[in-house]
């Protein structure tokens, strides 16, 4: 048993927290370079160069890449020979969101649903807690904007539509959302599990870093095939019409039941924010 | 790349067509969801609005919190789809633009040219870059709103693309 006090959990968060806000993913930022080395429209080369110069002023300024600091998203897989002390882990989390939200004179996004009116801290926080073998909690942020998960969808596939039906959904999506979600978009989607599992697994796939495949062949090749397919609807960088409408697309399954095929298309926009630490 | 400087003339509103690439620089005025929903309920109730519509120009946007001895945080455009059913109410009272990202409806598109107006889509997810165009800010109504408060900016080179001209005219 390691004892770890929960404390270090949000010092830890905290930090990540303040520096998701400001950065990009290396594997985010290489995708824009490598989409503005290619790309042949004129109003959307000049989007990605404009992309790409505001990561360069966020990271300078320690400014928020985007003012859509978005719902912090905490995933922690916790090492199941760990024992929490100190205060709740909720509350950890949640101290450590409302610190470096102020901290990082990040917008504050979060609302009742109903009266709409702010809760003034980011708090609280979206908590996904597994409990894993060993002894130490891997901790992802994700920062999640809401231009692009309005445009996230779920589909409850009959079996009999197969892969076709996965990929038809993953295209139809993004094609549907057009140009609002901020295109070039990252794509995860979740095959498989329940209603609720399905869209935690779409969520996971967009932690997951650019450019990286599923390490099942078939899966793979889904991947590869609704990439090709969402970069041949030329919608292009803010809809502008171009050769890059995503960056790319990445999958995570888990069984399902025998009547069913889940498919949950989660859309991330090209302000990927992801960090991840182990303790 | 055509400087503009705001508010815009009907000459210069006419004069410009889906597709050109901008360079704005004046008076914007931030409003957002909440802003909007309150700011029609003033209209239909026939109370007077905290600011004038005419010739003014929103920005969809809700900015971070200004750090200190800075004009304004991060401050991109936010999605403009959200607010069609709000954009042709205001334009009907004579706004002069809008800035945003992304398509808005049809409805919208037939304001705009009925009222000889603009939709300018700024770039989505440039913050950063439209917080450092951002050279002074002010909340002028709805400030219980935080961030979805209506803020009078003062914008220098800040970038756009016409997104709807007056003539009818889309880039999407």
């Amino acid at each position: 048993m390691r004892k770890i006090n929960t404390s270090v959990l949000e010092n830890t968060i905290y930090k990540m927290a303040m520096r998701a806000g400001v950065t990009l993913t290396p594997s985010c930022r290489a995708a824009l370079d490598s989409a503005l080395k290619k790309e042949s429209g004129k109003a959307c080369a000049f989007a990605l160069e404009t992309l790409i110069e505001n990561s360069n002023i966020a990271l300078e300024k320690q400014m928020p890449v985007c003012q859509d600091t978005g719902m912090a998203i905490v995933i922690l897989e916790i090492g199941q020979e760990v024992y929490l002390e100190g205060k709740p882990l909720a509350q950890a989390v949640n101290d450590a969101v409302r610190r470096a939200y102020a901290d990082g004179y990040f917008r504050k996004s979060v609302c009742d649903p109903i009266t709409r009116k702010n809760t003034g801290d980011n708090t609280p926080a979206v908590i996904h807690t597994e409990i894993v073998a060993g002894d130490k909690i891997k901790i992802t942020f994700l920062p999640k904007g809401f231009g692009s998960e309005n445009m996230s969808k779920l589909y409850m596939l009959k079996p009999a539509q197969g892969v076709d039906g996965i990929i038809d959904s993953i295209v139809e999506t993004v094609k549907s959302a057009g140009s609002r979600p901020c295109p070039p978009v990252y794509v995860g989607v979740g095959i498989g599990g329940s209603f609720d599992t399905c869209a935690f697994l779409a969520k996971k796939a967009i932690a997951r870093d650019i450019g990286t495949h599923n390490e099942r062949a078939d899966i793979a090749e889904i991947e590869k095939t609704a990439l090709e397919r969402i970069n041949a609807l030329n919608i292009g960088c803010q809809g502008f019409h171009g050769d890059t409408t995503a960056l790319g697309v990445s999958c995570e399954w888990a069984p399902t039941h025998i009547a069913g095929l889940p498919v949950a298309v989660n859309i991330q926009c090209h302000c990927v924010r992801c960090e991840k630490e182990i303790i | 790349m055509i400087n503009l400087t705001l508010p815009l003339d009907k000459g210069t509103v006419k004069s410009l067509k889906a597709g050109d690439s901008v360079m704005l620089n004046g008076t914007i005025l931030t409003a957002r969801d909440c802003a909007h929903k309150r700011i029609v309920e003033l209209i239909k109730s026939g109370k007077p609005l905290p600011f004038s519509l005419k010739d003014a120009v929103i920005y969809y946007a809700g900015p971070c919190p200004a750090k200190p001895d800075t004009a304004s945080g991060s401050c991109g455009p936010t999605t403009s789809a959200r607010m069609d059913s709000f954009a042709p109410t205001l334009l009907n009272l004579g706004l002069g633009a809008i800035i945003g990202k992304g398509e808005m409806s049809n409805e919208v598109r037939e304001a705009i040219k009925k009222n000889c107006s603009v939709y300018f889509a700024a770039i989505g997810g440039a913050g950063a870059f439209y917080g450092n165009a951002i050279k002074k800010s002010e909340c002028i109504a709805f400030a219980d709103l935080l961030s979805e408060a209506v803020y009078k900016l003062e914008v220098e080179n800040f970038p756009a693309v016409v997104a709807f001209d007056c003539h009818g005219g889309s880039i999407y």
